[in-house]
């Protein structure tokens, strides 16, 4: 067990801090949360500017175009980028996390050399089209067919909760195209252009008012059978790779702001006198135990994952995380929560202004817990995967 | 970066869940419940296979290792529910003559909380007492400034039967308690006390860690076997799902504790005590749920693993304590 670093690490760890410390006073101002071409710009733009000082796609494979760091680079960079106050991953979430790793490990070399390059220079933006309306949880019983005619799929159906889908140039998709076989059988996993005939997108305002996600309407909409990732339904099992780097990679940077945002809470409560009341100062010393252990429990997995690269199971992003990732989204999901909630006490009836940030964060909190496998299918896939209880209702 | 088990901490790890099963299974637990004095033959052998002497320097006879591996070695041994003043011994080996081989047996009272709890009085060859402080979280606080000795109050070792003591009927079947009544000072012995209470601490969160997977396993296991409306009682989500939030709890606890054996600081070790104190509580609740009615029996292990943890949830720092010394360090 060695948490230090090498002194490789450490000599990346101070050229990435030199980098931030001249870039970040450079960018604009962040747009308003409301405005989505604004943040779209300023997300692609901030990703432009890692991709020209070659920090794009750090942890991917080096054939993919990434910069083929180790994991334990990977969680330096998350640890200094927030430390250092940079931007979020924003609108890029879904095509560097999801669809860019996916296409990584799965797509054909014409596929890799279309998609990858422009991910990674924030040149176009992807979003998730999985959920359904009828499905949610149920991710395999979604509807949304595909019919082969010709060199194309047509498409008709509909998605929802679909995040960044009124700035998106693309979707990953999943469809049926094989209505017949059993429900994990006959889907397939497509890149979608959002501007194909017969793309309708219809924004959802979310209770924090902003609108983070949209339904999609596909009505005929037509996809080259080239667009198609994987074998024609084999969609569940692409899927299953995409959903696992969900979990086990998205929210790790996010562990490194909430414990810095906890100090914050603590120097505001002791400023207003909040500090005095014993039962919250406890409750922020044990979200402190808390979030230091998540990020003991990223090392981790994340040394787990570098082993399991070592040993040449999969290529250099790390190997994909397995039902560990779960382990870590249920408590992480939940300690965000509760982070955010000591957050309102210390507030006080400032909690009801909803401009301030922490309630602004605490709103959207709320969809730690529901988004990305709810709390309830993920102790199930524990439950199932890693104790060996049986399937059941 | 490599936050792993190296190959000799695992074959450590292996080594002492085999020994331990060997030597203590469910036989020899539930005769110790029956009759909880430690037993002697087994300490020996504990102390010949080197499970005392572990940190000792090779020179002084001992295995030269560290706290991660001293760690690795007590989560076994909460996992086994194995009974006696292991982390006394385990810390005391170089202090004690004859502790290291396992041929005498020492305790450790924490003088920092009233009531004065000593474990296994009748058990013990020698009791080294730990003086209280002002702390507002007993000794701990001293080692968050750590070399600030003015606080640490001071250690004394004793012959037992020198050592006023009432003892009382122990909620934990395999471990006897009774409360020291007076602290004799007379033989003052030098010893690092903030760091023996820090290491404690961790040592005994190391043990409330191997019960909390171990009760994962038992609920798990039982979820599979047990049969209720035709089907294992696991396929129920409401099981699935306490069985998970098991897991995940030990989980974390163990990413803390472990993390902690290797910083060595003095909050990461706090912090690790207060969540595998959390995990060995819960989770032998939540193992007791699962089981049902047959949870509630003295028959069943459950309750044995409950009482301990317990137990050891009032020794070295509480969660109140804990708690404040974190906040503490928020702004510090």
């Amino acid at each position: 067990m060695d948490l230090s670093c090498t002194p490789e690490e450490e000599d990346f760890r101070a050229r990435l801090r030199r980098w931030l410390g001249e870039v970040l006073p450079k960018l604009p101002a962040p747009p308003a949360a409301t405005d989505w071409p604004g943040r779209r710009a300023y997300d692609t733009a901030w990703q432009r500017m890692l991709y020209d000082a070659g920090y794009a796609g750090l942890h991917w494979p080096r054939d993919a175009g990434g910069q083929g760091a180790t994991p334990a680079q990977h969680l330096i960079f998350l640890e200094e980028t927030e430390r250092a106050g940079a931007p979020y991953v924003g609108a890029n979430f879904v095509g560097l996390l999801h669809a860019g790793p996916t296409l990584a490990a799965e797509g054909t070399a014409e596929q890799r050399a279309r998609w990858l390059p422009p991910i990674l220079r924030g040149e176009e933006i992807w979003c998730q089209g999985f959920s359904e309306p009828d499905a949610g949880s149920d991710l395999a019983a979604l509807r949304t067919r595909a019919v082969r005619d010709g060199d194309d799929y047509v498409i008709s159906g509909a998605k929802i909760w679909t995040s960044h889908a009124e700035v998106a140039d693309w979707c990953e998709l999943l469809v049926r195209t094989d209505p017949a076989a059993p429900r994990h059988r006959g889907i397939s996993w497509l890149a979608m252009p959002m501007d194909a005939p017969g793309v309708t997108v219809r924004p959802l305002r979310t209770l924090a008012g902003s609108t983070e996600f949209a339904e999609v309407f596909l009505d005929e909409v037509r996809v080259p059978v080239t667009h198609r990732v994987g074998a024609e339904n084999d969609g569940w099992r692409v899927t299953m790779v995409t959903l696992s780097f969900e979990r086990g990679t998205a929210f790790v940077g996010e562990v490194v702001a909430c414990r810095r945002v906890l100090g914050e809470l603590a120097r505001a409560a002791r400023a207003n006198g909040r500090w005095d009341d014993a039962v919250l100062r406890r409750r922020l010393g044990r979200l402190s135990a808390e979030f230091t252990a998540l990020w003991r429990l990223t090392q981790w997995n994340v040394s787990e994952a570098m082993r399991g690269a070592a040993r040449g199971g999969q290529r250099g992003s790390g190997g994909v995380p397995g039902a560990g990732g779960s382990v870590f989204k249920l408590r992480y999901s939940h300690a965000r929560q509760e982070l955010y909630d000591a957050a309102a006490e210390v507030l006080g009836a400032g909690a009801l202004d909803a401009d301030h940030a922490w309630v602004a964060d605490r709103l959207s909190s709320l969809s730690y817990t529901i988004a990305a496998g709810t709390s309830q299918i993920q102790q199930n896939i524990v439950a199932e995967r890693i104790l060996g209880l049986p399937k059941g209702r | 970066m490599d936050f792993q088990l190296t190959d000799e901490q695992r074959a450590l790890k292996d080594g002492t869940r085999e020994l331990l099963a060997g030597r203590f299974g469910r036989d020899r637990l539930r005769a110790a419940v029956e009759e909880p004095a430690p037993d002697r033959a087994l300490w020996r052998e504990l102390g010949a296979a080197g499970f005392f002497a572990l940190r000792l320097p090779e020179r002084d006879g001992g295995v030269g290792l560290g706290l991660p591996e001293a760690v690795l070695v007590l989560e076994e041994a909460g996992r086994a529910l194995l009974p006696g003043p292991l982390v006394a011994c385990l810390l005391l080996a170089g202090l004690v003559d004859g502790v290291a081989t396992g041929e005498r047996i020492a305790g450790l009272c924490d003088g920092a909380r009233e009531p004065l709890l000593w474990e296994h009085p009748a058990g013990c060859d020698e009791l080294i007492l730990l003086e209280g402080d002002d702390g507002p979280a007993g000794g701990e606080a001293d080692g968050r400034a750590e070399g600030a000795p003015g606080r640490t109050g001071g250690a004394y070792r004793s012959a037992p039967d020198r050592v006023p003591c009432a003892p009382f009927a122990s909620v934990d079947p395999l471990t006897p308690l009774a409360r020291v009544l007076d602290l004799p000072r007379t033989e003052p012995v030098a010893v690092d006390v903030p760091r023996l209470r820090r290491e404690a601490a961790l040592l005994t969160a190391a043990q409330q860690l191997g019960s909390a997977v171990r009760t994962v396993e038992m609920a798990a296991g039982h979820a599979r076997e047990r049969e209720q409306f035709g089907v294992p009682i696991g396929s129920f989500q409401a099981v699935k799902q306490l069985c998970a939030q098991m897991l995940v709890r030990a989980e974390i606890a163990r990413s803390a504790v472990y993390a902690a054996s290797v910083t060595e600081s003095a909050l990461d070790i706090t912090g690790a005590k207060l969540l595998a104190d959390e995990a060995a509580v819960r989770n032998a609740r939540d193992c007791l749920q699962v089981h049902g009615g047959m949870g509630f029996t003295w028959e069943a292990d459950v309750h044995l693993h409950l009482k301990r943890a317990w137990w050891h949830a009032e020794r070295w720092g509480t969660a109140g304590g804990a708690e404040e010394l974190l906040a503490a360090g928020l702004i510090a």
